[in-house]
């Protein structure tokens, strides 16, 4: 049986209480709106680029804790990275949350996004955890300007 | 209120309440979820079923399935006095004068989106308004937001006040000559409220506009009486109150009903057609193309009557003694804060909780056993109303208890304790 404790680990319960980088970027290189129409979840993520640097990036939006938490999480973990990196991550992330290998010889390492790997075990909860992601994903691709993990 | 063709009613009778022999009619009650015994407070979305539905629709289906309206041998005979009986039940349900008045439908859904399409259409022409609520369901927003929308029109609006009531001056300011139907709804399934529906009924009438009334909230747990209210049409949802899905009823006044379009062309709904011509059948025919949902109208006739057993007196007073001690038990946790808190309203309980999202608390109650509701409840423009996201919502149906209720309180007392 799914433990709550499994979903709502401490560093999630941190990082929606205290969210990093939730703020707009004034003037960013790149942004996306992930939005889940039916709970009402609506995230931003804004992007300044440096080459195929991310200088910075930061979150803005409303949405339950597993969402608030990953789009902390996520900014947290992309930035400086280079965007190659950023979108490994975000595959690593989709097939530890969807329980698919992957596709990635060597899946690029978690660290603390690891801790949104008992969101698996609440299937209806999943689309809150990869929003940002998707959102990061579009704009890192210039797939679109708003996208839904419903 | 048998219908001599239909199989002999098991409902039982309660001089009382009995709420545990209640419960023991509806076999999913006494389901375990997560470990817990099922805490079922979603009813406004579904309510659950009593074996004596289940039983009906199985039975029409294992004893009397044939096509209705169609052929002469006596199965079909047999489906079509079942149905039709039914039909009168749902005549007599509702208070209205005519068995023709009653059009099955899949749901309340389809029922507003029959009136919006052949009334609506017909009727509405370029500068017409229609007149819905700030209470709406998104049933009735959208179906006249798209006929609006191709006519021309404009949808005006109602405005609520901060506990989510109708404001009544405003909305008689609002009716003009150009307003050619108001559709507003009984009973608010994100609130609660119970709208004063015969009193705008009054007004609009009062310049010859008529009214649909959204009754899917409603008829789960009010007497409706659709003459009293004087209102041109009712749309009810069998789903909700404990019928099978997929049924519902749109009621409408013989005389609206006989001046509109038909709304689907097919079966069943014709007299007769030549490639050059076709005439349409009387009502309610007319607006029944098709081989309609037969096992849902017949599980929709024993919901009935399991309802016509129930003392509806004894069923109305738990129904409020379950909102008033909801209100009481949540309303004592630090940060909770009922969203809906008009005068009149039925056993629906919205809340938020500070610093937590509803979703969060829809999860964490689910472990306890608790099944609530948490998101917008199709009423987007009521949380934007309320400056909320969304809210969790308990609803209460006469086979709910009190002890279910402290269930919940406890279940979102563990809410604070998992955000510290």
């Amino acid at each position: 049986m799914a433990e709550l404790g499994d979903l709502y680990q401490q560093v999630i319960i941190d990082h929606a209480k205290h969210p990093r980088n939730l703020r707009a970027i004034a003037d960013p290189t790149r942004s996306a709106v992930g939005d889940n129409p039916l709970c009402g979840d609506r995230i931003t993520v804004y992007l300044r680029l440096e080459g195929n640097l991310i200088a910075d990036v930061s979150f803005e939006g409303s949405g339950c804790a597993i969402s608030r938490a990953s789009g902390s999480l996520m900014t947290s973990a992309v930035r400086g990275k280079s965007t190659a990196e950023a979108e490994d991550l975000f595959r690593a992330f989709h097939a530890m949350l969807t329980g698919t290998a992957g596709t990635a010889a060597t899946p690029a390492p978690l660290g603390k996004l690891a801790a949104f790997a008992g969101v698996r075990q609440f299937p209806a909860r999943v689309k809150c955890a990869n929003l940002s992601w998707h959102a990061l994903h579009a704009a890192l691709t210039l797939s679109a300007e708003s996208v839904s993990t419903e | 209120m048998t219908a001599a063709s239909k199989p002999a009613s098991r409902a039982p009778v309660h001089p009382v309440l009995d709420v545990e022999r209640i419960r023991a009619d509806f076999p999913l009650l006494a389901l375990r979820v997560n470990g817990r015994p099922l805490v079922y407070l979603d009813s406004a979305a579904t309510s659950q079923k009593p074996q004596q539905v289940i039983d009906a629709t199985a039975s029409y289906y294992a004893q009397a399935n044939a096509n209705v309206h169609r052929a002469v041998y006596s199965l079909s005979e047999r489906a079509t006095a079942a149905y039709e009986g039914v039909r009168g039940q749902v005549q007599r349900f509702l208070g209205a004068a005519d068995p023709r008045e009653i059009v099955f439908v899949r749901g309340a859904t389809e029922a507003i989106n029959l009136v919006a399409h052949s009334f609506g259409r017909a009727r509405l022409r370029s500068g017409d308004e229609v007149v819905i609520s700030a209470m709406e369901h998104h049933s009735d927003i959208v179906p006249w937001q798209l006929v609006c929308e191709e006519r021309g029109a404009h949808l005006r609006v109602i405005p609520m006040n901060r506990d989510g009531e109708l404001l009544l001056e405003e909305y008689a300011a609002l009716l003009n000559v150009r307003t050619k139907l108001v559709a507003v709804t009984h009973v608010s399934n994100s609130l609660g409220t119970i709208n004063p529906v015969k009193e705008m009924v009054a007004l609009a009438h009062a310049r010859g506009i008529p009214v649909l009334v959204d009754g899917a909230q409603a008829a789960p747990h009010l007497a409706v009486d659709v003459r009293d209210l004087d209102c041109d049409f009712y749309a009810v949802s069998g789903h909700k109150m404990i019928g099978p899905t997929g049924i519902g009823v749109l009621y409408g006044k013989a005389e609206r009903l006989e001046g509109m379009p038909p709304y689907q062309g097919g079966g069943d709904m014709i007299r007769s057609v030549t490639f050059e011509k076709t005439t349409y059948a009387p009502l309610p025919a007319k607006f029944e193309a098709g081989t309609p949902n037969i096992a849902g109208v017949v599980g929709l006739g024993a919901a009935l009557d399991y309802r016509a057993a129930m003392p509806w007196a004894a069923v109305e007073a738990h129904e409020a003694d379950l909102l008033g001690y909801a209100t009481e038990r949540l309303s004592a946790i630090p940060g909770l804060k009922i969203v809906g808190t008009a005068r009149h309203k039925v056993s629906v309980v919205s809340f938020v909780l500070e610093g937590v999202h509803a979703h969060d608390i829809g999860t964490i109650v689910d472990q306890q056993g608790v099944a609530i509701r948490s998101g917008h409840h199709c009423t987007q423009p009521v949380m934007d109303f309320f400056g909320v996201p969304a809210t969790a919502r308990a609803s209460f149906a006469f086979y709910n208890t009190r002890r279910e209720v402290d269930a919940l309180a406890a279940a979102v007392m563990t809410v604070r304790e998992v955000f510290g």
